[in-house]
């Protein structure tokens, strides 16, 4: 009798703790938005000029006489290192989650999974010391220009540090395929390689978008790799050898620096804004590709 | 492919299978006539499965499955230094106890053996119309799905999805077809509908078909075959064995008395 009662003690406990633990989450992220919205919202409703936001280059809060706040340059900033990132990414953690997923067996295929999970936990501040110091001085000997920091550097490193998640998630989608799809095709005399081209990967799509989506969220929402190894200075790239400035890493360098309240204080939590909102559209994307699959 | 002087689609000789260090077939030797219907019964456990896929190769998907002896599909060692697997998988197709139509349309199922072995690019499209109807037709299927060829063949019922997996066989016209079960999953209605449709096939290819329905074994094979315990115990005309059982093996499992 004691030890039902015990036993009914602790599930309500664990119960009321998981409980707490989930409204709690959601309660904090509602929370942060909250916070983001109101200390951006001064800017949005006065000093704010959406056209000058979205389409002039010049991110000039600090001038003394005109400051300016156009967010274009970090903008692409953004979109051309995460769209290299995912360039790069996307054949790397494909083809890893089809080696691991479809050929490797027993002992490599686990040992591998667990270097690929080793790979995710790598610091990204590690990852922009890589690009500050290596990738730099590679790209000025390789391609010989004067400054390795730029959209290719980030773009490696962030594609590098995207592409364990991409390989992770598109690796689950490629063992949620019921074997019986590979067996009835093998069967009618597939080869391996036409197994995973006309049956896997085309059963496993929509995990795979999810993957690759997750991973551009991802590279939106990284930080430090990419301010240290963009260069950081505000510009419209024309080629992956031009520096350029993300909007993250704006945010990170500039924030310490500015008076609370101040219209440059407010800019940068509109950028917060926007931010969260790109970061959430695409994850929500993800999670509906997903659970596609799982309606099916 | 199908050379006429030859009597038995199907050999072997000594056929020994080991699951790691399991053994599920021990010295099994037969001869399967060409273009008959023969059926392999047996309790459970007995090996049928296995040994009809060890006749396409499809159990060396298990990494530890070892098997000695000779298999020979219309002359051809299946395990000789010359012999492609995918050709192996072309002359002999095979239905699973599930239906297991791929995620495709159902013109796609039908056609996708054809493509694998034929390429893409020198089929037009009323080529492959033609293909896909023909493969329907023989199945008794055309009639209904004539109007929905590219829904997915998921929709289709289990009965309709399992004629549908031998329909995407016979394109790439093999000689032997292995059904294991094929009726398993189906209502009375679905298994006498894809019985009759197998009897349709017979003399055309050759069926070795596992059933654990004797009734079934009895109506839509010619001969049939007995195993217990991973060993064959007797293989004779269906009639014959049924009615005059040489074994007291045979006689209790086909009274009933195995379960
Ligand atoms: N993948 C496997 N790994 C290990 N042992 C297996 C495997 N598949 C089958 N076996 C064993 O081999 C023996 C024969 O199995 P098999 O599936 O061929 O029997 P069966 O006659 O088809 O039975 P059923 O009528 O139930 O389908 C059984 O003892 C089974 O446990
Ligand atoms: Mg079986």
């Amino acid at each position: 009798m004691d030890r039902r009662d015990l036993d009914w003690y602790i599930d309500k406990a664990v119960q009321i703790l998981v409980f707490v633990g989930g409204v709690s989450a959601i309660l904090l992220i509602i929370g942060i938005f909250v916070f983001i919205t109101k200390e951006g919202a001064g800017f949005l409703t006065t000093t704010f000029d959406a056209k000058e936001f979205f389409t002039s280059p010049r991110w000039r809060p600090t001038s003394e006489h005109n400051p300016t706040y156009g967010a274009l340059a970090l903008i692409v900033g953004t979109a051309s290192i995460t769209g290299l990132a995912i360039l790069i990414a996307v054949p790397f953690s494909l083809g890893a989650a089809i080696y691991i997923g479809e050929f490797a067996t027993g002992k490599t295929r686990e040992i591998l999974k667990v270097l690929v999970e080793l790979l995710a936990a790598i610091p990204s501040v590690v990852w922009g010391f890589i690009g500050l110091s290596i990738m730099n001085s590679l790209i000025i000997k390789l391609f010989d220009v004067p400054v390795g920091l730029n959209v290719l550097n980030a773009g490696v490193i962030l594609g590098l540090m995207a592409a364990p998640i991409m390989t992770t998630i598109a690796e689950d989608a490629l063992k949620a395929v019921p074997d019986g799809y590979r067996e009835a095709a093998e069967a009618l005399g597939a080869t391996r390689w036409q197994v995973i081209f006309k049956v896997v990967l085309p059963a496993a799509k929509n995990g795979l978008v999810a993957a690759v989506l997750l991973g551009v969220g991802r590279g939106f929402g990284e930080t430090m790799a990419v301010l240290m190894a963009s260069g950081h200075s505000i510009n419209l790239p024309t080629s992956v050898f031009d520096s350029v400035r993300a909007l993250t890493a704006t945010i990170a360098a500039e924030l310490g620096e500015t008076a609370v309240g101040s219209d440059h204080y407010r800019a940068l939590f509109t950028l917060g804004i926007f931010l969260f909102l790109i970061t959430f559209l695409i994850n929500l994307t993800a999670d509906l590709v997903l659970r596609g699959i799982r309606k099916k | 492919m199908a050379r006429p002087e030859i009597t038995y689609a199907i050999e072997t000789q000594a056929l020994n299978l080991w699951y790691s260090t399991f053994q599920a077939l021990f010295d099994v030797d037969l001869q399967i006539k060409r273009g008959q219907i023969t059926s392999l019964i047996g309790p459970s456990g007995c090996g049928k499965t296995t040994f009809l896929r060890s006749i396409n190769r499809i159990n060396e998907r298990l990494g530890y499955v070892r098997t000695t002896g000779s298999i020979t599909v219309l002359g051809n060692d299946i395990y000789g230094p010359n012999v492609e697997l995918i050709q192996i998988r072309k002359q002999v197709g095979m239905v699973f106890q599930r239906p297991n139509p791929l995620p495709l349309s159902i013109r796609d199922n039908v056609i996708f053996g054809y493509r694998l072995h034929e390429g893409r690019g020198r089929l037009t499209r009323s080529q492959r119309d033609e293909i896909v109807e023909r493969a329907l037709r023989q199945v008794l299927l055309w009639d209904v799905v004539k109007e929905k060829l590219g829904r997915p063949a998921i929709e289709l019922s289990l009965e309709e999805q399992q004629k549908l997996c031998i329909a995407r066989l016979l394109p790439v016209k093999p000689a032997v077809l292995l059904m294991d079960e094929p009726c398993s999953a189906l209502d009375p209605t679905g298994t006498e509908a894809v019985e009759e449709m197998i009897w349709e096939l017979r003399g055309q290819y050759t069926i070795l078909i596992v059933t654990h329905n004797m009734a079934q074994a009895r109506r839509t094979s010619e001969e049939c075959i007995f195993m217990l315990l991973g060993r064959v115990v007797e293989h004779a005309p269906t009639e014959e064995l049924f009615v005059t059982p040489r074994h007291q093996e045979t006689a209790d499992y086909i009274e009933g008395r195995y379960g």
